[in-house]
C-alpha cells in the first residue's frame, strides 16, 4: 500500500478523535435539551467557566483579585498555594454545582411555563454574564491548563507503524491528549447511560423528559431534576473545558467550542447522547476526510467549518430530527 | 499694596483673555473584551500609561495635556466604526484601531474627515503609498515588509541559498492572514522556494488537518500569520508533531507572550517578528514605573509592563506623541488639530538622537516619513522565546525587507485602488 493510503487512514482516526471532542461539547447541549426543552446557548461558556475555576483553584489565584485590588488600592494576586489537579477538579466541580442551583434558583424558577424562545433567550443572558463574570473573577489573561494529562505525538504507535507505508510514511500520528479524551468521554458516556437507567433519579430524569406534566403528577420535583441536570452538564462542560483548554490554554475563545457542537447536534439530534457520540464521530471523519481529499488538494483548504454544516444540513434533509432524534409527531 | 493689586488684576485680566488650550485627544479604539481581549488588553494599556507619562512627567505635548478617549470595540469592525464616528468629533487628532477589518473601513472616512490614521504593522499594506492615501500611516513596517525580513532571516541562516527548500505557510483565512501569500509567492519566484498553503478558519481551535498535512510534507520553514487562539494552537500542535520551533516564525501577531505561554516548554524556540524592543530593559519602563504605576495611574493592573503587546501599545503611543510635537514645531500652535497632526505625521523623523533622549534607544528603527512614503523604511527584527526563563529575546538587529519587490507590490495595489476611487496622486 502507498503511504498516501496510510496517511488517509491517519486522517480517518484524527478525525474519530476531533469527532469526540466535538461530542464532549455536544453532550452538555443534550442533557440539559432533554431534561428541560432548553437549548442551552450558555454551554460553552460553562466549558470556560468550569476551565477558568479549574485553573484559579489549582494555582491559587484570588477570586476578583483584580477588582479588589481597584477598590481597595492593594497588590493581591495569589494565595501562594498550588492545589492538586484532582482537589482542583473537585473544587471546580463544586462552583459548577453552585451555578447549577443558582441558575435554577434565579433564572429557570421564574420562566416555568414559558415558551422555549423565552428560555433560550435567558440561555443567551447568561451566556454573556458568565463571560463577563468569569473574567471579572479570574482576569481575562490567557492561563496555561496542566492537569497531568499528557500532551504530544503518541510514539510508541508512531514508531511501531512507521515501516508501514515505505520511507515516505513517518507512522500513525495520534496526539495523547486526543486519546484520554476518547477513554473520558466513553467512560463519561457509559456512566451516563448507567446513571440514567439503573439509578431512582435518572429514572426520575428519564420521565421529566418525556413529559414535564405528567412527572410532575407522580411527585417527582421538577426544580431538583433541574438542579441535577445542570449539574451534569457542567461536569460535561469541566470536562470539555480541561480537554480544549489542554490544548489552546483557557481563554476566552473557549467558549467557542460551541460552535463545533452545532452541526454535531443536528446530525446526532438534540435528545440523544448516543446521537452525540454517533453525531461528533461522523462530522469529525466528514470533515478531516473532505479536507484531506478534496478540500487541501483542489479548494485552497479551510473547508473542515463549513463542511460540517453543509453535512448535518445534508442528514436534517432526510432525518429532520436527526441520526438518534426523538421523531415528533403532532396531531393538530 | 497697590502695585500688588495692579499685578493681581494684570495677571487675572490675562488669564482671562488668553485661548484656554483644550487637551490633545487621541482616541484608543481598544478590546478588552471578547476573543481577542487578551491581546487587546496589554496594548491599551501601553498606550493608555504612555500618554500618562507625558502628562505627568512631561507636563503634556509642548506644555499641553493630553487625554486618551477609550472606546471597547470587541474587535468588531461595526463596533469599531461606531468607535471612530462618536469619537471623532472630540478632536481626535490620530486613529490606531488595531484592527485590519476597521482600518479597510476606515480609510474612506478619516480621507474625508482629514484626520489621519496609524496602522502600524496591520491594515492595508499599500497604505504605504502616501501619493495616494493621504490621511493613513503605516510605518515603521507593514506585512509584506514581515514576509520578506522572515524569508530573508531564512536566507540567512541558509547560506542566502535557499532554492528546493519547503516553506509552508499557516494563516488566518481572513484578509489579514492571506495579505503575505503575495509577497511570499514573488520572493519564491525569486529565490526559488516551494510555498505551500494552509489555511485555518477562524479561531482557530481546531487545526489538526493543517498540522497533519505538514508533518506529511515536512516542510523546511513554516511561517504563521495567526491572531488570538490560532496562535496558541499552532504552537502546541507544532510541539505535538515535534517540528523543529526554531524553523517555525510567526509575524508579530504570532509573537506576544500569550501566544508561547500555554504550550509551556514545548514553545522553547519559537521565533516571531518584530518591530520594536522586546523586554523593559530601557530608562523609558523606569519612568513608567515611578509616574505611572508607583503613582497609582497604570491604565490597567500594571501587571502587563514590559510585555510584547504592552510595549507595541507604549510605542504607537510613543510615535503619536513624537509626530504631535513634529506637527506644533511646523504650525508654530500647541493646539493642533487633526490637519495639523497628518502633516506632523507626514514629517515625523525618528533618530536615534530622539530615541535616546525618550529614553528609548534602539526600541524601535530610526526612519523618516515622507509624503511620498508613509509606510517607513520596512525593517523588522527576529525574536525568539526562551521558555525557561519566559521571555522574548531579540536575536537580530532591525533588518531591510526586499523593497524591490514590496516596492513594485505597493506600486501596483495603491494604483488599482486609486484607480477604483479617482484618486488623483499627491506629492508632485
Amino acid at each position: 500500500m502507498s503511504a498516501n493510503f496510510y496517511y488517509g487512514i491517519e486522517v480517518f482516526l484524527n478525525g474519530l478523535m476531533a469527532g469526540v471532542m466535538y461530542s464532549l461539547v455536544a453532550l452538555g447541549f443534550v442533557l440539559i435539551f432533554k431534561a428541560s426543552g432548553i437549548f442551552n446557548y450558555a454551554q460553552g461558556v460553562m466549558a470556560l467557566f468550569a476551565a477558568l475555576c479549574l485553573v484559579g483553584f489549582q494555582t491559587g489565584q484570588i477570586p476578583f483579585a483584580h477588582l479588589i485590588n481597584a477598590i481597595f488600592g492593594t497588590q493581591i494576586h495569589h494565595f501562594g498555594w498550588q492545589m492538586p489537579a484532582l482537589l482542583a477538579i473537585i473544587c471546580a466541580l463544586l462552583m459548577m454545582i453552585l451555578f447549577a442551583f443558582i441558575v435554577e434558583r434565579y433564572v429557570l424558577k421564574h420562566l416555568v411555563n414559558q415558551e422555549p424562545i423565552i428560555l433560550f433567550m435567558a440561555t443567551i443572558g447568561l451566556a454573556y454574564f458568565m463571560e463577563g463574570f468569569g473574567d471579572l473573577m479570574w482576569g481575562s489573561d490567557i492561563k496555561k491548563l496542566d492537569v497531568g494529562l499528557p500532551q504530544g505525538g503518541n510514539v510508541w504507535l508512531e514508531e511501531k507503524t512507521a515501516s508501514l507505508g515505505g520511507e515516505d510514511f513517518y507512522g500513525f500520528y495520534l496526539d495523547n491528549l486526543d486519546i484520554w479524551a476518547t477513554i473520558l468521554a466513553a467512560i463519561l458516556v457509559t456512566s451516563l447511560v448507567l446513571f440514567s437507567q439503573y439509578t431512582k433519579t435518572g429514572r426520575a430524569l428519564r420521565a421529566v423528559a418525556d413529559d414535564h406534566q405528567a412527572a410532575l403528577s407522580v411527585g417527582i420535583s421538577l426544580r431538583t431534576i433541574w438542579v441535577i441536570v445542570w449539574s451534569i452538564a457542567g461536569f460535561v462542560a469541566l470536562v470539555a473545558g480541561i480537554m480544549w483548554g489542554s490544548k489552546s490554554g483557557v481563554q476566552f475563545s473557549l467558549s467557542l467550542i460551541a460552535l463545533k457542537a452545532l452541526p454535531v447536534l443536528m446530525l446526532g439530534g438534540f435528545t440523544s447522547i448516543p446521537g452525540a457520540i454517533v453525531g461528533g464521530l461522523i462530522i469529525g471523519v466528514g470533515e478531516k476526510m473532505f479536507e484531506f481529499l478534496i478540500g487541501a488538494p483542489f479548494l485552497g483548504g479551510a473547508t473542515e467549518n463549513w463542511f460540517a454544516y453543509m453535512l448535518a444540513l445534508l442528514f436534517l434533509v432526510f432525518r429532520p430530527q436527526g441520526l438518534f432524534g426523538e421523531k415528533i409527531i403532532e396531531r393538530v | 499694596m497697590k502695585l500688588s493689586k495692579i499685578a493681581a488684576a494684570f495677571v487675572a485680566t490675562t488669564m482671562v483673555a488668553s485661548p484656554v488650550l483644550a487637551d490633545l485627544v487621541f482616541p484608543s479604539l481598544s478590546y478588552r473584551t471578547g476573543p481577542y481581549g487578551a491581546n487587546g488588553i496589554p496594548f491599551a494599556d501601553g498606550y493608555a500609561d504612555y500618554f500618562t507619562l507625558v502628562n505627568e512627567r512631561d507636563g503634556g505635548i509642548g506644555g499641553v495635556k493630553t487625554k486618551v478617549i477609550e472606546c471597547e470595540t470587541g474587535y468588531n469592525t461595526e463596533k469599531g466604526v461606531e468607535c471612530y464616528e462618536s469619537t471623532k468629533g472630540e478632536g481626535s487628532l490620530v486613529y490606531q484601531p488595531l484592527s485590519t477589518g476597521m482600518t479597510y473601513q476606515l480609510i474612506p472616512k478619516v480621507t474625508a474627515d482629514g484626520i489621519p490614521m496609524h496602522t502600524m504593522g496591520y491594515g492595508r499594506t499599500s497604505a504605504a503609498n502616501g501619493k495616494v492615501f493621504s490621511n493613513v500611516f503605516n510605518y515603521p513596517a507593514n506585512y509584506w515588509n514581515g514576509a520578506s525580513v522572515a524569508i530573508n532571516h531564512i536566507l540567512a541562516e541558509n547560506g542566502g541559498d535557499i532554492k528546493g527548500k519547503k516553506i509552508g505557510l499557516v494563516y488566518h483565512n481572513s484578509a489579514y492572514g492571506k495579505e503575505p501569500i503575495r509577497t511570499l509567492e514573488e520572493l519564491a519566484k525569486k529565490h526559488g522556494y516551494d510555498l505551500s498553503l494552509l489555511a485555518v478558519d477562524h479561531p482557530g481551535q481546531e487545526q489538526k488537518s493543517q498540522w497533519l498535512q505538514i508533518r506529511r510534507e515536512k516542510p523546511d520553514y513554516v511561517l504563521m500569520w495567526g491572531w488570538g487562539v490560532m496562535n496558541q494552537v499552532a504552537i502546541q500542535e507544532a510541539a505535538n508533531i515535534r517540528y523543529p520551533m526554531e524553523n517555525f516564525i510567526g509575524i508579530w501577531w504570532s509573537g506576544s507572550e500569550n501566544d508561547v505561554i500555554p504550550a509551556g516548554a514545548a514553545a522553547n524556540g519559537y521565533k516571531a517578528l518584530n518591530m520594536h524592543a522586546v523586554g523593559n530593559d530601557f530608562p523609558v519602563f523606569g519612568d513608567i514605573q515611578k509616574y505611572v504605576v508607583d503613582a497609582g495611574k497604570a491604565a490597567g493592573a500594571g501587571d502587563q509592563v514590559g510585555t510584547v503587546l504592552y510595549n507595541r501599545g507604549l510605542y504607537a503611543a510613543m510615535l503619536a506623541v513624537e509626530a504631535a510635537k513634529t506637527a506644533q514645531e511646523i504650525h508654530g500652535t500647541k493646539d493642533i488639530t487633526a490637519v495639523m497632526m497628518r502633516d506632523g505625521m507626514e514629517a515625523l523623523d525618528m533618530n536615534a538622537a530622539k530615541m535616546a533622549g525618550l529614553g528609548m534607544a534602539g526600541f524601535g528603527p530610526e526612519f523618516k516619513v515622507t509624503c511620498e512614503n508613509h509606510g517607513g523604511p520596512g525593517l523588522g527584527s527576529v525574536t525568539q522565546w526562551d521558555a525557561a526563563a519566559k521571555k522574548w529575546t531579540q536575536i537580530s538587529d532591525f533588518g531591510p525587507s526586499d523593497m524591490d519587490v514590496i516596492g513594485a507590490l505597493i506600486m501596483e495595489d495603491s494604483a488599482a485602488f486609486a484607480a477604483e476611487n479617482n484618486i488623483a496622486e499627491r506629492c508632485n
